[in-house]
């Protein structure tokens, strides 16, 4: 049912843009308004919510160890999984951000029956961590390949990242890996969820409602470059007058790219306040960002509550004659 | 176990992991026999001076929670997102990617869907959403949001309370949530309403005036500590001197009071006395600060912190250099993450540096407390103790790593070190069942009532089905393990699941090998058991 809404009010956002644009002639609202409208929403949202977070207080350090701590001399600390230091907490979160090293453990556990002696079954199970890997850097070339819509000169890295993401040189115009993976990578995350029954479980309308946005995104983008050929020069006049704040609509451009950029709009409002936030949490989640240092380094909590234990004194005038009668010294004599 | 009845076979069988058809927020959480644990005795809450003691059950229509229990608990949520950041990261970036669903012990042995992670998450981030987010106010359950009613709270109580805060979930989640400190925040909103468990709060008060969970006063534990000297005498023919409360020593030791207070920990706790016996330690134990554990880090930050305090300010009384710590897991997990930030750093303490071996433990520079498998590897490798493994041949030993040494620490190699020297014959677990991926024995973070047994043994059914396998397969008949929790509740599930393996400390089986000075030749080891070759 979840997806199911989710996947309406996808349907919905396509069909309000094409109607927009074809029928209530609305290209400037969709072209223009909309779109710089979701860049400031998705900007200001973020830097709200990442100030809303710093914001907050980190009382205590208490790293996720996922290794041998730094310990005596001779026994091999791993740094990676267990880091002691800035410097190695640095590589923690660059294994983590860039390789997902913790999506990397996962497991998968089946409970079985062999000759009547039950077995706990552990196995490997990296298939989330392959399709997540491959999402998230398709969506990355991507994204990066469309600074040249929005910058001139182009940067020097976004042809080169054209010529490898084309290398394979099929079709005319040449078809982008990164297309296909995150087609493949989405519709994985998006079949896991609706095939097996514990994720099916456990996912609400705002976890399909992101899959199904960026896979429309990822259709119409496909649809404008490989079957509408789309008139990329009045596209880019129209986005060089966003970046500019000139703006301005040529005519000629195809319906589908004020679908391609309402969907995109909808993806940069939601952003802020939505999952899809684990992009800026990520950095920030104690468990990970922090040494496995605090026998060694003090930490400071700044709201550190003011208690003090119950007092040897008041425990030996509660004891004192049982304690001077079993030999214990005391402080006081009775 | 009185009333667990379930044999394993039936238990294993029952196991279902399929989730139920209606959602979960429309399944109402069900109270029965052995998946909650006894709440807390009114007059207990009143001595730590928590709010609402009355008595009631949590099988009860009506909880008697105060008139305006939502606002407090509102009032609650908002503080805490603001005092932890972890609280509100962990609130808005879970994805549902499900990677934690079946890393829990939970889980795995019972198929009930909200001991997902991800879900007893949810619980929480359900009304965080409804009460604190604009997207969860506008569009209610479908961002997955709902109000606050008293079902909900119920919720909470369950789960909440079958979690261990092992932590395993939050190794394998991209965001490192934790649910072990969403779990412990949770646990901090039901105080507020007086909803909490006396297998908790009763150690807490105990402790608060006696110095140990087991509330054993100065007098009792010196005569228990005496018992204990009389046995070693009668195994080893020594009579050691134990210092109790004594100034002016070098070293401050601590342990969990579970280890002076049944069986087996008390064997480890004999084998911590031989062992500063055999190098002529300079030490004194301290009946005011006679616990290591801390059931305040299961109850509420500032009551953790409170008691922690009795360790530094018993230092400073006694006036030692350093201290040294004892068997225990959680206890651990306080003072390797907590100590120094509630009460340190403490300058009246010099750095901890072994006086036999000249060793300076400079990963305790700022908290000034050692492990003391930290110790006595070091001690080991120097070759300064005088060993005879095969006195532990009559056992093929496994490890099983404590949750929060093995993810709140690190602690992996110093006790695998300690045992392969004082143990001829080892064998691991399984790898997706040992050191940092640790199960959970399903009776730590304040669950190890005999009234939960249900959820203890479904929980502990992935620790006790690697032990059964290394069991079968090699022969281990006892699983060594490095906290006082473990020793209590893992006897009772390796009975359940590997019939036939004992558990035990690993300071037993350094005093088992531990050849003394003067000591007479051993027939037996330190549980009175024949030695190998001795049997006749």
């Amino acid at each position: 049912m979840n997806a199911f809404y989710s996947l309406i009010f996808v349907f919905a956002l396509v069909l309000i843009a094409l109607f927009g644009v074809g029928a209530a002639h609305l290209s400037y609202f969709f072209g223009v308004i909309l779109p710089l409208a979701a860049v400031i929403v998705f900007i200001v949202g973020i830097v709200l919510k990442v100030l809303g977070w710093g914001k907050s207080a980190v009382p205590f350090r208490i790293p996720t160890t996922g290794g041998q701590q730094q310990s005596l001399d001779w026994i091999k600390q791993n740094k990676w999984d267990n880091p002691s230091t800035a410097s190695q907490t640095f590589i923690r979160m660059v294994f983590e951000v860039l390789f997902f090293r913790s999506l990397f453990r996962n497991t998968s556990v089946s409970l079985r029956n062999e000759d009547g002696v039950p077995v706990v079954a552990y196995s490997s199970a990296k298939w989330l961590w392959l399709f997540a890997l491959m999402f998230h850097y398709s969506f990355l070339i991507i994204v990066l390949r469309h600074l040249r819509l929005f910058m001139d000169p182009v940067p020097f890295f976004v042809p080169v990242l054209d010529f490898m993401d084309g290398i394979l040189q099929i079709g005319a115009p040449r078809l982008y890996m990164s297309d296909l993976l995150i087609v493949v990578g989405l519709s994985f995350l998006l079949l896991r969820r609706l095939v097996v029954p514990i994720f099916r479980y456990i996912s609400n309308a705002a976890d399909y409602f992101p899959l199904l946005l960026i896979l429309g995104i990822a259709l119409s983008g496909i649809y404008m470059r490989y079957f509408g050929k789309v008139d990329v020069i009045a596209i880019k006049e129209l986005t060089m007058g966003l970046v500019t704040l000139s703006p301005k609509v040529p005519a000629g451009i195809d319906a589908s790219f004020y679908v391609h950029i309402a969907l995109v709009s909808t993806l940069l409002i939601y952003f802020p306040f939505s999952k899809l936030m684990h992009m800026g949490g990520v950095f920030l989640s104690p468990t990970r960002n922090m040494p496995n240092n605090t026998r060694i380094v003090h930490h400071e909590n700044p709201w550190n509550p003011d208690v003090k234990p119950h007092s040897y004194e008041a425990y030996e005038d509660d004891f004192r004659e049982h304690m001077i009668e079993a030999g214990l010294p005391v402080e006081k004599q009775a | 176990m009185a009333d667990f009845k379930t044999k394993p076979d039936e238990l294993y069988k029952s196991i279902d992991h399929t989730p139920p058809k209606a959602g979960w927020m429309d399944v109402p959480a069900q109270f029965r026999p052995g998946n909650w644990c006894y709440p807390a005795k009114p007059e207990v809450l009143d001595y730590i001076g928590f709010p609402n003691g009355r008595k009631w059950s949590p099988a009860d229509e009506d909880w008697k929670l105060p008139e305006n229990w939502k606002d407090i608990i509102h009032q609650g949520f908002r503080e805490r997102l603001e005092k932890f950041r972890s609280l509100k990261i962990f609130m808005d970036v879970c994805v549902r990617c499900g990677a934690c669903a079946d890393k829990c012990h939970y889980f795995i042995g019972s198929g009930d869907p909200k001991n997902m992670p991800v879900l007893r998450a949810e619980l929480l981030r359900s009304v965080y959403r409804k009460d604190f987010t604009t997207a969860g106010k506008i569009l209610g359950k479908l961002n997955g949001a709902r109000v606050l009613e008293e079902d909900v709270l119920k919720e909470w109580f369950l789960y909440f309370y079958q979690c261990t805060e092992c932590r395993r979930c939050s190794l394998f989640c991209p965001y490192g949530i934790d649910t072990a400190e969403i779990t412990m925040m949770a646990r901090e909103l039901l105080n507020l309403v007086g909803c909490n468990i006396n297998w908790i709060q009763e150690p807490v008060a105990n402790c608060q005036r006696t110095g140990n969970h087991l509330g054993i006063q100065p007098h009792a534990f010196k005569d228990i500590v005496d018992f204990m000297v009389d046995d070693i005498e009668e195994v080893t023919g020594k009579r050691i001197h134990v210092p109790m409360n004594e100034k002016g020593h070098e070293i401050l030791f601590i342990t969990p009071s579970g280890d002076v207070f049944a069986d087996p920990g008390i064997y480890t706790f004999m084998g911590y006395l031989m062992l500063f016996d055999a190098i002529g330690l300079d030490y004194t134990m301290s009946t005011y600060a006679s616990e290591g554990g801390n059931f305040g880090l299961f109850t509420d930050n500032v009551v953790a912190k409170k008691l922690n305090a009795k360790m530094y300010a018993e230092a400073k009384r006694l006036g030692v250099k350093w201290i040294l710590g004892g068997e225990c897991g959680h206890m651990w997990r306080v003072i390797n993450q907590y100590m120094d930030t509630f009460n340190g750093p403490p300058d009246f303490l010099q750095m901890p540096k072994s006086p036999i071996t000249g060793t300076v433990f400079k990963n305790a520079a700022s908290t000034k407390m050692v492990h003391i498998t930290e110790f006595t590897a070091d001690l080991i490798k120097h070759r300064k103790l005088k060993l005879d493994p095969s006195r532990n041949d009559h056992f093929t030993v496994t490890f099983h790593d404590s949750c929060n040494p093995a993810r709140g620490m690190g602690l992996l190699e110093e006790p695998r070190y300690v045992i392969k020297n004082v143990c001829n014959n080892f064998y691991e677990m399984p790898a997706q069942t040992i050191r940092e991926q640790t199960f959970c024995c399903a009776g730590g973070a304040g669950l190890g009532t005999d009234e939960f047994m249900d959820m203890r043994m479904r929980g502990g059914l992935p620790r006790g089905n690697a032990l059964r396998y290394v069991r079968d397969k090699y022969g281990v008949n006892r699983m060594a393990c490095i906290c006082a929790i473990d020793r209590a509740t893992l006897v009772p599930l390796a009975d359940y699941w590997a019939n036939g393996v004992d558990i035990s400390g690993i300071h037993e089986l350094v005093g088992n090998a531990l050849i003394l000075d003067g000591e007479k030749e051993r027939e037996v080891d330190l549980r009175q058991e024949p030695l190998p070759g001795k049997e006749g």
